[in-house]
């Protein structure tokens, strides 16, 4: 696409669709024609650009264009929900009389008098040429990443390689009167390397993005080509691994990508619906310590660029820094505007959806830990017999009796200090509520991901980011094969 | 607005497409309408309706294609979409193995697998309230110390799907679904388990009561309390139907056709040998009479049908779409499945173990220690070599007794190791989802602990 007014995301709607002020206006009061606390409209445009590579050439493009409008209703703790793929007066009004039904009768509604609401911040001001480029261009790209890969290393037998550039636009009204837009551009590139020999094969991956501008990939640090090596490097790694040794052991995580951690063990458990409802296992230990003094956890959604930020959340809040733990006690949850009403406190912008087929509920966006005072090698150095994990794949966590596990998709044995043998894939388990009390090392390297997670709750979608400064965590049990 | 239904919208998409130069093309519709009520601590939480409807088109130009999809379903609209994507295929590099399944090879019965069953459509908000009120109720009032709840959900929804290609195939079916959940939280000596339930049918009369979906959550959340790591140790596992079910979800995944062609399977090259014990024999069954993942034909056109993935231990058939099969020197197994913006890829349908000789009971009574895992986490599991390494929790077995519930731990293996090592396959087969799994015991895995 490249006719979208970026400067005016609503005037985009309005146009499109044939809509102005007052139709949403009426809709609102429609929505809260029955006794109810709050109602909001979102309206998305949704275009995702694809192309994908493998066997060395791009044989797949693909093109999407989603929109449509959810209509919500909120009464006490209940939600009513509807949307629609047609936005059109009659449409909204019968997504409105769904939405509500949720709401007892007897309506005192008054009216509603739309006007521009804070736009929060600005952290990704692109124009469409800079993000969306022209479909020759995206192949080059993943040609030049092919080429890349399959030149570090003759083992490496196949590269699979895609491009997603997309761009959606929004537009939040709600029954405060609020009127927000905003326009959010995601671009992200993976590769994945299969490697070859004597019949052993491996497979590892490497990608990022975020919220910037096609150069990001392609500019003086041709960071497309980083991406490729390391995918080939990783896949490499794997013939050399030998069986992960299984119970408990002390961890080194390196910065970056492995603060999956955190999303894990402690971001989840500290979404305000799960401690609202009382079905987490951080509910009512607001204040007290969660982690050692070393550790201050925050979730920041305002960072530039970033693939977990954004300018508003999907209720249209100004994102914020929210410290979730200052120097190992805990200090904030995670809000939408629903729980946050619940609970008395106000919303942290961290109302997230994955689509207008989707309401909103409280979401991380980029959540990392701040960096310590300690050297990186001087953390290894310190350990005599343990494990040294750089890159994960993915985790899981039981809010309700804190369990999570996250993958190791490139560690290492430590012996005496030093930096051993690479391991095979290996599961690490904990318990969230405590892991970070046996912290007992955290590095002066914070570094944030590349750009490429993916947050899946309640089989809703969103991008996120996560970061860490290297780590020492005393006993976490390792879930290696080696007995 | 057109009251044109998807199988108009693939006819039209196709045969504008061609107008507009495409070489071949095919398309795919899905028109869905769906409602989810869930009800919590005896209140309803949240209701949600949704209606979507999409079209999917590719198009050919030579051996190059392209895919796109749209909302935007006005006829001039799909118009001007089918030119947009011939334009899109025109810019791609041409792929020799690409292109639509031979025609001889399309489908030409078109079975009822009764895959709707609209009656169930006519249930009132009210009785979907009133359905998964129950649900909760009988969960939480088994045992006071089942104190909190994350909510019953009760969820149905019908779905109309069409293909049409260039190649001379067109059709479309009707399927809905019929799910009800519930997720209770129980408390004791401080801590809190929870654990769920569910059910999930073609036809809202095969659905399972909500009392009786209430009362395995509770009691599936009780035996959770209590609940500790045991030593690292290698031990037999013996996975319930459930935790089974994940075990054939990765076997199915290294027998798709992509992960095959791309290398990144660790069935590659194994066809007619040995990949597991004599006593697995793995089948997927596209046509399963009112099946959760059935269709009478793919998303190529092709008749589905039952494959024989795996023969008492031998590897007999990988799942194919036209693509793979073409790379892989083999024929279509009718395995193509799409979303409707992408491209065809292998799928399985309904793909599961089939039942033993043993019921769960017998299978537990022969494990002097070992665990019996009733829950999974996390993505520890490599395709390519078939490493396995998850979280886990469960019952620890003594003497063929369960005794203590047992968490955080980690089992690990490599499964084609696992595989061969299968022990004992239970009776006890039931298809609540798509991919399904008896009691399976394995001889021996890492469990890492404390």
């Amino acid at each position: 696409m490249s006719d979208t007014d970026a400067t005016r995301p609503e005037a985009f709607f309005f146009d499109r669709f044939g809509l102005d002020a007052r139709a949403l206006e009426g809709t609102l009061g429609t929505a809260l024609a029955r006794r109810a606390d709050f109602a909001d409209l979102y309206f998305e445009f949704r275009t995702v650009q694809g192309v994908a590579l493998e066997e060395g050439s791009v044989k797949k493009t693909t093109h999407s264009v989603s929109q449509g409008v959810g209509v919500r209703v909120l009464a006490g703790e209940k939600t009513g929900y509807a949307y629609s793929d047609e936005v059109t007066v009659e449409r909204l009004q019968v997504a409105a009389t769904h939405a509500r039904q949720i709401a007892s009768d007897a309506g005192t509604s008054g009216a509603i008098d739309l006007r521009r609401g804070d736009a929060g911040h600005a952290l990704y001001p692109l124009a469409s040429t800079e993000f969306a480029r022209p479909l020759p261009e995206r192949i080059a790209l993943l040609e030049a990443v092919d080429r890349a890969a399959r030149a570090y290393d003759p083992r490496i037998v196949n590269v699979m390689a895609s491009l997603a550039t997309e761009e959606k636009i929004v537009l939040i009204a709600n029954s405060e009167g609020e009127l927000v837009a905003d326009r959010q551009p995601l671009l992200r590139l993976q590769v994945a390397c299969i490697a070859e020999h004597a019949g052993e094969r491996h497979q590892a991956s490497a990608g990022g993005g975020g919220r910037v501008a096609f150069d990001f990939l392609v500019g003086d640090e041709e960071r497309a080509l980083a991406f490729a090596r390391e995918a080939a490097r990783q896949a490499l790694v794997g013939f050399d691994a030998v069986d992960t040794p299984a119970g408990p052991m002390t961890v080194v995580l390196g910065p970056g990508w492995p603060g999956v951690l955190l999303h894990e063990a402690v971001g989840h458990g500290l979404e305000g619906d799960f401690n609202r409802k009382g079905t987490s296992a951080f509910a009512k230990l607001m204040g007290e310590r969660v982690a050692s003094e070393l550790c201050t956890v925050v979730d920041d959604g305002t960072l530039p660029s970033r693939r977990g930020s954004l300018n508003v959340d999907d209720e249209g809040t100004p994102t914020r820094r929210n410290v979730l733990i200052e120097k190992g006690r805990l200090t904030g949850y995670l809000q939408d505007r629903l729980n946050a009403r619940l609970m008395g406190v106000a919303p942290t912008g961290n109302g997230r959806r994955e689509s207008f087929m989707h309401y909103p509920m409280p979401r991380m966006t980029n959540t990392f830990m701040l960096a310590g005072e300690d050297d990186p090698a001087d953390i290894i150095r310190s350990v005599d017999r343990g494990l040294y994990a750089v890159s994960f794949g993915g985790g899981q966590v039981d809010i309700t009796n804190g369990k999570f596990v996250f993958s190791a998709s490139e560690a290492y044995l430590i012996e005496g200090g030093k930096i051993a043998a690479p391991v095979k894939d290996a599961t690490l388990i904990g318990n969230g509520p405590d892991v970070l009390t046996r912290i007992s090392r955290v590095g002066s390297d914070l570094a944030l991901d590349e750009g490429i997670g993916v947050c899946g709750k309640d089989g809703q979608s969103v991008p996120v980011g996560v970061g860490l400064p290297t780590i020492r965590i005393d006993d976490l049990t390792v879930g290696g094969t080696r007995a | 607005m057109s009251a044109a239904g998807p199988l108009e919208h693939v006819t039209r998409a196709v045969e504008r497409a061609r107008q507009a130069g495409a070489t071949a093309c095919d398309a795919v519709a899905i028109e869905a309408e769906s409602s989810s009520t869930s009800v919590r601590l005896g209140e309803v939480e949240t209701v949600k309706l949704s209606r979507e409807r999409r079209l999917g088109l590719r198009c050919f130009a030579g051996q190059s294609s392209a895919v796109a999809s749209t909302a935007d379903l006005d006829g001039d609209a799909i118009d001007a979409f089918a030119r947009q994507v011939v334009e899109m295929a025109r810019a791609v590099a041409p792929d020799p193995v690409s292109g639509l399944p031979d025609a001889s090879l399309l489908a030409t019965d078109a079975p009822d697998l009764e895959l709707a069953d609209p009656a169930g459509l006519e249930l009132s908000p009210e009785g979907r309230v009133e359905r998964a009120r129950r649900c909760e109720a009988a969960a939480l009032e088994s045992d006071p110390r089942l104190v909190n709840s994350e909510g019953a959900e009760f969820a149905l929804g019908a779905a109309r799907v069409a293909y049409a290609s260039s190649g001379g195939f067109s059709g479309s079916y009707r399927s809905t679904s019929y799910s009800l959940s519930v997720s209770p939280i129980a408390r004791a000596d401080g801590a809190m388990q929870r654990d769920y339930w569910y059910d999930a049918s073609r036809s809202l009369a095969r659905l399972a009561e909500p009392e009786t979906i209430g009362r395995t959550a509770a009691a599936r959340t009780l035996r959770r309390l209590g609940a500790r790591p045991v030593p690292t140790q290698q031990a037999p596992i013996v996975f319930d139907p459930q935790t089974a079910a994940s075990l054939l979800s990765h076997l199915a995944s290294a027998a798709c056709g992509g992960a095959l062609y791309r290398r990144a399977s660790f069935l590659l090259e194994r066809l007619e040998t040995e990949i597991g014990s004599a006593l697995l024999t793995v089948v997927d069954d596209g046509r399963l009479t009112r099946g959760l993942a059935s269709r009478p034909f793919d998303a190529e056109g092709l008749a589905t049908r039952r494959t024989v993935v795996v023969e008492r231990g031998v590897l007999r058939s990988y799942l194919l779409d036209t693509y793979a099969a073409r790379k892989l020197a083999l024929a279509s197994t009718g395995s193509a499945a799409r979303s409707v913006g992408d491209v065809p890829s292998a799928s399985p349908t309904n793909f599961h173990l089939e039942a033993g000789a043993h019921t769960p009971e017998q299978i537990i009574a022969s494990v002097p220690r070992g665990l019996y895992v009733t829950g999974l986490s996390g993505f520890g599991v490599n395709g390519v070599t078939g490493d396995y390494s998850r979280g886990a929790s469960g019952l620890w077995i003594e003497n063929g007794e369960l005794t203590h519930p047992v968490e955080e731990v980690t089992i690990a293996g490599n499964l084609l190791q696992m595989y061969r090592d299968v022990e004992m396959v239970g009776d006890d087969l039931t298809f609540r989802s798509s991919i399904a799994s008896p009691t399976l015991k394995i001889r021996q895995m890492t469990i890492a602990g404390r």
